[in-house]
């Protein structure tokens, strides 16, 4: 009983990440009907990126931890999300009428992020300091870090203000009728490409908040941990239902449980698999996924 | 517009037969590194009309190639180092193997949506690669290893140039097929089914089986290609069919020209070739691929030598039974 509670929290704080990722492929997703293959890689971006924010401020004169990694975290989430629109607007805009092109560009910008990273940082893992340490609250057997509980509060409280973006605000009345059709939204005076890259901005930004976190709570990082976690976010939007924004957080942290639980019970080398398997399973049995609705091929 | 038709033909198959002869003669006056590296180019020239029968046929973007590749690989593998079997008896099975694993994977998601088809594809050519990975049976992260060479009675094809003319040999053959099955009915209703869906399953193009039967075809293929990789390379291990190594037949395919024959040749010898040309940026050869994509599908689409037949469908006027002369642009708005 106790390992399936621990791997349920291990998995929630998993599932978070996933969560953050999903959010930006299924809002693109909603409004251009694209995969964004570099929103895994743009997840890896914000935690390098955060990384030389941190070795910066080293240098400056901050000697509070905390402090630091705060500005490093939302530095690194405001120039992720503007690479994010300019990966828009360079690679996918004057793609956007050819479904395969604009795809396949996707995937040569998420290899250009991968081995870009690559050749700047290292080849392979690099440490990612921590101020949290690995301690936690007593509870009795089950070990909770206070980065855990960190991560997972703040990421609920960012996927409530992308919620309340989206449904009470005019930017996010916008991007809901860009989703249902974009002639019509332009008829009505809404400015189609700049909320598109403002969707592409937020969808870079949370993944770069989950990238952060990720360093902070695995304590290192590499270029091409990006790869599989956009695939496993990308399963978990598909899980919650394409587009739809609490189905991609619902998706996420299923993803995140599935995942961990195989980890606990089977092994950690068949997760993936396992995680994969589930992908192709509810794209056969339920495409629309969990919380979506019926999508047409052809609008 | 005939007398160019027939022109471009003859042109065409004036390169192809060049093309040819210059391939058939060139261990004579090439050393071992150039017929190296052209066994190299005939083993994604096999992978590539695999993968251009599924992408730039049928119009199905296939992420895990690298899977059908791997099957292939691995079946030759292990029959010939566990169960001792000549190469020959391995390709049908390579082949049967693939085409049966398009089938299974193919069968439940072929009916979706095309960039769902490319994640599925995505996450079943990880699927492979780990389990192959994480199996006693396929040698676990250190593969298998000791392949013996092809033999032809007591004649071993151990030099690289007899391996070069087996490539050769296998390439040329995939050629024909992928060629006799782009001209025949199979291939027009790919076409269609690329060009418009909708349009297709109107005419009567059962839509899912004809997707299917391309995505087993190019299975096949690549288990084809995988087979002669086992024994060029006497090793297989996972790390040879990554994501990224389905990438780079994608881009063989989309630099070519997708639904091009021609352009997949080129394809793969610009994608073998120009990484050994540039040695010294071996580091940077996957971030050139990526910027690569992006600037091909932003400048050239089409690929280096695109497909003649969708062109020639769409500037082919329609002309009525009976009528001889080509509709002009004057005659436009005329019911």
């Amino acid at each position: 009983m106790d390992i399936a509670l621990q791997q349920l929290v291990n998995g929630l704080t998993v599932g978070a990440f996933y969560a953050l990722v999903a959010l930006g492929y299924t809002m693109v997703y909603g409004i251009i009907r694209l995969i964004n293959f570099a929103q895994g890689d743009l997840y890896t971006v914000g935690a390098f990126l955060s990384l030389s924010l941190l070795s910066l401020l080293a240098g400056l004169t901050t000697h509070n931890a905390m402090l630091a990694t705060l500005l490093g975290l939302l530095g690194a989430m405001a120039l992720t999300a503007i690479l994010g629109v300019v990966i828009y607007r360079v690679a996918y805009r004057p793609l956007l009428g050819s479904r395969l092109s604009i795809l396949i560009s996707a995937i040569g910008a998420s290899l250009t992020l991968e081995y870009s990273l690559y050749l700047i940082y290292s080849p392979s893992y690099v440490v990612y300091p921590s101020p949290f340490g690995t301690g936690g609250p007593p509870l009795g057997d089950i070990v909770v870090s206070w980065i855990q509980m960190v991560i997972f509060v703040v990421s609920l409280l960012l996927m409530a203000a992308l919620y309340t973006l989206v449904h009470r605000t005019k930017l996010g009345l916008a991007m809901r009728a860009l989703a249902i059709n974009q002639d019509a939204a332009r008829l009505m005076g809404i400015n189609v490409d700049r909320v598109i890259a403002a969707t592409f901005a937020i969808g870079a930004g949370l993944a770069a908040f989950g990238g952060v976190t990720t360093g902070l709570y695995y304590g290192q990082i590499s270029f091409l941990m990006g790869f599989l976690a956009g695939l496993k976010a990308f399963t978990a939007a598909v899980l919650g239902g394409i587009g739809n924004i609490p189905g991609a957080m619902l998706g996420g942290f299923i993803v995140g449980i599935v995942e961990s639980i195989a980890t606990g019970y089977i092994s950690g080398r068949w997760k993936d698999v396992i995680t994969f398997g589930v992908l192709i399973f509810i794209l056969v049995v339920r495409p629309r996924g969990l919380l979506g609705e019926q999508v047409v091929e052809r609008m | 517009m005939t007398n160019a038709l027939h022109h471009a033909a003859r042109l065409r198959l004036g390169a192809a037969v060049a093309v040819g002869i210059a391939a058939l003669a060139l261990p004579l006056v090439a050393n071992a590194y150039v017929v190296d590296v052209a066994t190299l180019i005939c083993l994604y020239v096999m992978l590539g009309l695999g993968l251009n029968i599924v992408v730039g046929y049928a119009g199905l973007l296939d992420l895990g190639y690298a899977a059908f590749f791997a099957i292939g690989a691995y079946t030759t593998a292990i029959m010939m180092v566990r169960y001792h079997q000549p190469y020959w008896a391995t390709i049908p099975v390579a082949a049967l193997l693939t085409t049966a694993s398009g089938v299974v994977i193919g069968t439940p998601t072929l009916r979706l949506r095309s960039d769902y088809l490319a994640i599925v594809t995505l996450g079943f050519g990880e699927i492979v690669r780990i389990t192959a990975t994480n199996l006693d049976y396929t040698g676990g992260p250190d593969g298998v290893w000791g392949i013996p060479r092809p033999a032809i009675g007591t004649w071993v094809l151990s030099s690289g140039t007899s391996l070069y003319y087996l490539g050769l040999a296998m390439a040329a053959g995939v050629l024909v097929i992928a060629y006799n099955v782009a001209h025949s009915r199979l291939g027009r209703a790919w076409l269609a089914i690329r060009e418009d869906e909708v349009a297709a399953r109107a005419a009567g193009v059962n839509t899912v089986v004809f997707k299917l039967k391309a995505y087993m075809m190019g299975a096949l293929l690549g288990g084809i290609g995988g087979s002669f990789f086992a024994v060029k390379l006497t090793a297989v291990d996972p790390t040879s069919f990554t994501f990224v190594q389905s990438v780079n037949i994608l881009m063989v395919v989309v630099l070519g020209g997708m639904g091009s024959l021609p352009g997949v040749v080129l394809g793969a010898a610009v994608i073998v070739g120009l990484p050994e040309v540039l040695r010294a940026f071996q580091t940077v050869r996957v971030l050139a691929f990526g910027l690569g994509l992006i600037i091909m599908m932003l400048l050239r689409p089409q690929g280096l030598w695109p497909s003649s037949t969708g062109e020639v469908a769409r500037e082919t006027p329609v002309v009525p039974p009976g009528r001889r002369q080509p509709l002009g642009p004057r005659e436009e708005g005329v019911p």
